[in-house]
C-alpha cells in the first residue's frame, strides 16, 4: 500500500492542477506582458490566480505577489526590511526554530550589521512570550515568526505577537513565514495581523518553483529581483504562468470544502497518534497538544529514526526523520532546540499528513512501524547485552 | 589538417619479446578511450605511438583521454613535417622552419626566454647525425627567435625534433601519463569497494597494473541509505575512467550482522563482519574468475587494520588478497583520491556498511582460535552462500561525456 506521510516536504500536485499546468503551457502559453489578445488571455490567468490566493488569506489581490519559492519570500521580506529599514534600528527577532530560508537570511544580515535575537522555544515547541516580551525594543526593525513549524506542527501566536508588537511600537513590521500553515490553520493576513507572509505552492498540491509573498498595501521595501518589472517592478522576470496557474487552481479547491477537509486531515492525524500510543511502548511525542492537523512529530525509544525511514519505505509508506544516522550530519535544530536528548532526536520520525490520507492507511502504517520498532530494539538490546 | 599526439610507453618498451604485446594493448586501451571520436587513428611505429585526431576535437580532451589510459608514460603534441624524398638540407630546412615557428608560439604564449633542442635520429639513414641536427635547429630557432637564448641545463622549453623515414615531428612538453601496463594484461580482481576514501584508490592502483576490476560493496539495508549505494555506483563511475566497464556485485550484510549481534561477543563484531566479507568475496570471485582480492586497507588505519586482524581476516579466504595501500598514510591516500577524482565524492556523509553496529571497544587485538570458536555458534556456509545467492550485479559502464 503506498502511504505518503511526508506532506510537509511535498505534496502531489492533483489532476485538477496538473491539467490547468498543462493547459497553460500548451495552449494558453501567452506572455502576459504581449500586447495581443494571447497576452491578455495570460494576464487574466494571472489576474485569477493572484484572486484565488488573496481570497483564501483574506487580501486584496494587489498584496499578493508571485515567487519562486518560500525561501524566496522569506529572502526577499528580510533582505528588503533590512535595506529599508536598518537607518531606523538593527534588532530583528525571530525564533530558534525557523526554517534555515529564515535563519541563513538572519546570519547574512547579521553580518551586515543586524542585531538578531533568536528566540528560544518550550520544550513542546511553542512561543516563548516571555522571552519574547523580554527581547522586544522600540527600535526593532523586523519580528519575523513562523506560523506552523515544520517538524513538530507547532502553531506560533502571531495574533498575540502582533498585540504585544503593537504596545511597544505600531511600525514594527511582522512577517510570518506560513510556509507550513498555509490551507491547513486560518491564514487571515488581517487576524494575523502581519505585514508580509510567505506562501509555496508545493505545500498545497502545486507544483516546485511557485510561491507568493503577501505584502500589505502601502509597505514598500527593496525588491529582490530587478528587470522587466513584472509584479508591479516588486518581481521582474517572465511570470511562472503554469506553476502560478496551478498555485491558483490548486487553492481553489482547498477552499472549496475548506473545514471538512481540515477536519479531516486531523480526524486521521489523531487516528494515527491514538494507534501508536495504544501499540508502541517507549514513545516521546514531540509535537505539541495543539498542534497543526498536518504533522506529528515522534521519537520511538532505542530507535534510529532513519533506520525506521529505510524499513518503512519498503513497504512504500514515505516519512521523515529528525536525523540522518550518518555522524557527519548533526541532528534537527528544531527538536535540539526543544531540548530533546540524543537518543529522542536520533528515534524521531515525522509524519505529515494531507487529505489524500485515509483511516486505512494508518492501520497499515502502525502495523508495520510496530514490526520497524520492535526488530530495530530486539537487535540493539542484543547488541548492547552482550 | 589533423592534430597529432606521440604516446611514449614506458615500462611496456622494457617488456623483451612481449614488447609488441603490451603495445598492441596499449593501442587498443587508447582506441578504446577515443571511440565515440571519430576521424581517430592510433599507431605504432619503432617503439612510439602516434594519434591522429580531427582538428576540430580540442586537444586538450585527447590529451585527457589517452593521459588516464594505463600503461601510457607521456603524451606530446606534435608538429608533423613531411621530407619524404627530400635532401638532408632541403629536409632540416623544412623542419627548421616549423620549429621557429612553434617557438615563435610558445614565446607568444608563455614568454619563455631559454630553450634547448634534443634531437634524435630515428631513422639511421638519414646522413646528418643526431648531435648535429640539435646543433643545426638550435641555430635556425636562434636566428628566427632573436629573443631566445639556449641553456642546456635549465631550459623554459625543450623542444624535441625527431627524423624519421619520410617524416619529422617538432615538440615539447611531455605530459606524463600515470605509466603502469594497459589493462588486461594482468588479469581481473575483486575489489570489496565500501564508498569511503580508500578502496576506490586501491581498486586504481590495481587497475594500474593492468588489471581488470570488478567490486563487490556490501550495504545493510534499511540499516544503511539507498543514497550510501548511488554513492558507490558514482565512484564506480569515476574509476571507469581508468578501468573501463565495472561489475559491482551488492549484498546486504543484515542477515548475517544479525546473527554476529544475537550470538558472538560484541568486541569482535567488526572482526566477524570483515571475514564474512571476504568470504563472500572470495566465493563470487573464484565463481567469476577473478584472480585476487583487493582491499583499500592500510596498516593500523582502523581496529580491524592492525597487523593481527589482518592475519585474521586472511586466514578466512584462500585468494591472496592484495592490499596497495598498506603502507600509506591517510593524507597520501586522500592525496592520491583527489588526483583520480574520487575524493569529493567519498566524502559524502552516507553511513556505510561498516559503521552501523559498530562496538565500543572493537578488539584490536583478535587471536584467531577466539574467532574461529565465536563463528562456530553460527552456521557460516550457509549464511555466505545465502550472502553470494542474494547479489544484485549492476554493470557500471565507461563514461563516454569526460
Amino acid at each position: 500500500m503506498f502511504v505518503y506521510l511526508d506532506n510537509s516536504a511535498t505534496t502531489r500536485v492533483i489532476p485538477q492542477v496538473a491539467e490547468v499546468m498543462t493547459k497553460t503551457m500548451t495552449e494558453d502559453f501567452g506572455n502576459p506582458s504581449s500586447l495581443y489578445r494571447m497576452g491578455v488571455n495570460a494576464e487574466k490567468i494571472l489576474k485569477q490566480a493572484r484572486l484565488n490566493v488573496a481570497r483564501a488569506i483574506n487580501a486584496s489581490p494587489d498584496e499578493v505577489f508571485f515567487t519562486a519559492c518560500g525561501t524566496e519570500s522569506d529572502a526577499t521580506v528580510l533582505q528588503g526590511v533590512w535595506e529599508s529599514r536598518n537607518k531606523q534600528g538593527k534588532r530583528i527577532i525571530t525564533t530558534a526554530v525557523e526554517h534555515p530560508a529564515i535563519l541563513r537570511n538572519c546570519e547574512y544580515l547579521q553580518q551586515k550589521g543586524a542585531d538578531v535575537v533568536y528566540l528560544p522555544v518550550k520544550p513542546d515547541c511553542t512561543f516563548d512570550m516571555d522571552a519574547f516580551k523580554a527581547a522586544l525594543t522600540e527600535d526593532t526593525i523586523l519580528v519575523s515568526v513562523m506560523h506552523v513549524n515544520n517538524e513538530s506542527g507547532s502553531i506560533m501566536p502571531i495574533e498575540e505577537i502582533r498585540r504585544e508588537v503593537n504596545k511597544v511600537n505600531k511600525n514594527i513590521l511582522l512577517h510570518t513565514d506560513a510556509v507550513q500553515s498555509f490551507e491547513k490553520v486560518d491564514t487571515d493576513v488581517k487576524k494575523l495581523g502581519v505585514d508580509f507572509m510567505s506562501i509555496s505552492g508545493h505545500k498545497v498540491h502545486a507544483a516546485k518553483g511557485v510561491g507568493a509573498l503577501y505584502i500589505k498595501n502601502g509597505l514598500h521595501i527593496r525588491p529582490f529581483l530587478m528587470g522587466g518589472g513584472q509584479e508591479k517592478g516588486f518581481r521582474s522576470g517572465t511570470e511562472n504562468m503554469p506553476g502560478i496557474a496551478g498555485l491558483g487552481e490548486a487553492v481553489r479547491v482547498a477552499e472549496e470544502n475548506k473545514a471538512q477537509r481540515i477536519a479531516k486531515i486531523a480526524e486521521v492525524r489523531s487516528y494515527l497518534l491514538d494507534l501508536i500510543k495504544a501499540n508502541i511502548p517507549d514513545i516521546k511525542i514531540n509535537s505539541p497538544e495543539i498542534c497543526a492537523p498536518s504533522v506529528l512529530n515522534i521519537s520511538f525509544l532505542g530507535c534510529r529514526g532513519e533506520v525506521l525511514l529505510h524499513t518503512l519505505e519498503q513497504d512504500e509508506i514515505y516519512v521523515s526523520t529528525g536525523s540522518a544516522c550518518s555522524s557527519h550530519k548533526k541532528g534537527s535544530h528544531v527538536l535540539t532546540a526543544m531540548g530533546l536528548s540524543q537518543e529522542e532526536i536520533e528515534g524521531a520520525v515525522r509524519f505529515s499528513f494531507s487529505e489524500e490520507n485515509t483511516k486505512e492507511q494508518m492501520d497499515f502504517v502502525c502495523e508495520k512501524l510496530k514490526a520497524a520498532v520492535e526488530s530495530q530494539r530486539r537487535l540493539r538490546s542484543a547488541f548492547k547485552r552482550r | 589538417m589533423e592534430n597529432i599526439f606521440i604516446v611514449r610507453c614506458g615500462e611496456t618498451a622494457l617488456k623483451g619479446q612481449n614488447k609488441p604485446y603490451f603495445e598492441r594493448m596499449l593501442v587498443q586501451r587508447i582506441k578504446k578511450n577515443l571511440k565515440d571520436m571519430d576521424g581517430v587513428s592510433v599507431d605504432r611505429a619503432d617503439g612510439l605511438i602516434f594519434v591522429r585526431t580531427p582538428q576540430e576535437i580540442p586537444q586538450e580532451d585527447t590529451l585527457k583521454r589517452v593521459g588516464r589510459v594505463f600503461g601510457v608514460d607521456s603524451i606530446s603534441p606534435a608538429k608533423e613535417i613531411e621530407i619524404k624524398g627530400m635532401e638532408a638540407e632541403e629536409a632540416l630546412t623544412a623542419v627548421g622552419k616549423v620549429a621557429v615557428d612553434y617557438m615563435l608560439e610558445i614565446i607568444e604564449e608563455r614568454g619563455i626566454k631559454t630553450f634547448k633542442v634534443e634531437a634524435k635520429r630515428a631513422d639511421k639513414t638519414f646522413p646528418v647525425e643526431s648531435p648535429q641536427i640539435g646543433k643545426i635547429m638550435g641555430a635556425k630557432i636562434l636566428k628566427g627567435c632573436k629573443v631566445l637564448r639556449v641553456d642546456v641545463h635549465n631550459p623554459d622549453c625543450a623542444l624535441y625534433v625527431n627524423v624519421r623515414r619520410d617524416y619529422a615531428y617538432v615538440y615539447e612538453k611531455k605530459i606524463a601519463g600515470f605509466g603502469g601496463l594497459p589493462l588486461g594484461t594482468n588479469g581481473r580482481g575483486m575489489v570489496l569497494l565500501s564508498g569511503g576514501i580508500d578502496s576506490p584508490v586501491a581498486a586504481f592502483m590495481m587497475a594500474h597494473r593492468g588489471m581488470y576490476i570488478e567490486a563487490v560493496h556490501f550495504h545493510s539495508y534499511p540499516y544503511t541509505s539507498e543514497r550510501a549505494w548511488e554513492k558507490v555506483r558514482d565512484l564506480a563511475g569515476i574509476l571507469t575512467d581508468y578501468c573501463g566497464k565495472i561489475r559491482i556485485f551488492s549484498i546486504n550484510l543484515l542477515p548475517i550482522q544479525e546473527q554476529i549481534v544475537q550470538n558472538c561477543p560484541e568486541d569482535e563484531t567488526t572482526i566477524l563482519v570483515r571475514r564474512f566479507m571476504m568470504r563472500i568475496a572470495e566465493q563470487i570471485a573464484k565463481r567469476e574468475g577473478d584472480l585476487m582480492l583487493i582491499t583499500g586497507e592500510s596498516l593500523g588505519q582502523v581496529a580491524s587494520q592492525t597487523a593481527a586482524s589482518l592475519v585474521v581476516t586472511d586466514a578466512a579466504v584462500s585468494l591472496p588478497v592484495m592490499r596497495p595501500l598498506i603502507a600509506m598514510d591517510k593524507t597520501e591516500i586522500m592525496d592520491r583520491a583527489r588526483e583520480i577524482g574520487t575524493f569529493e565524492t567519498s566524502i559524502q556523509p552516507f553511513e556505510d556498511c561498516c559503521t552501523v553496529f559498530l562496538p565500543k571497544h572493537p578488539v584490536t587485538q583478535p587471536k584467531l582460535e577466539r574467532i574461529v570458536e565465536s563463528e562456530s555458534r553460527l552456521d557460516v556456509e550457509a549464511l555466505v552462500n545465502a550472502a553470494v545467492e542474494s547479489a544484485e550485479i549492476s554493470v557500471i559502464t565507461q563514461r563516454s561525456d569526460v
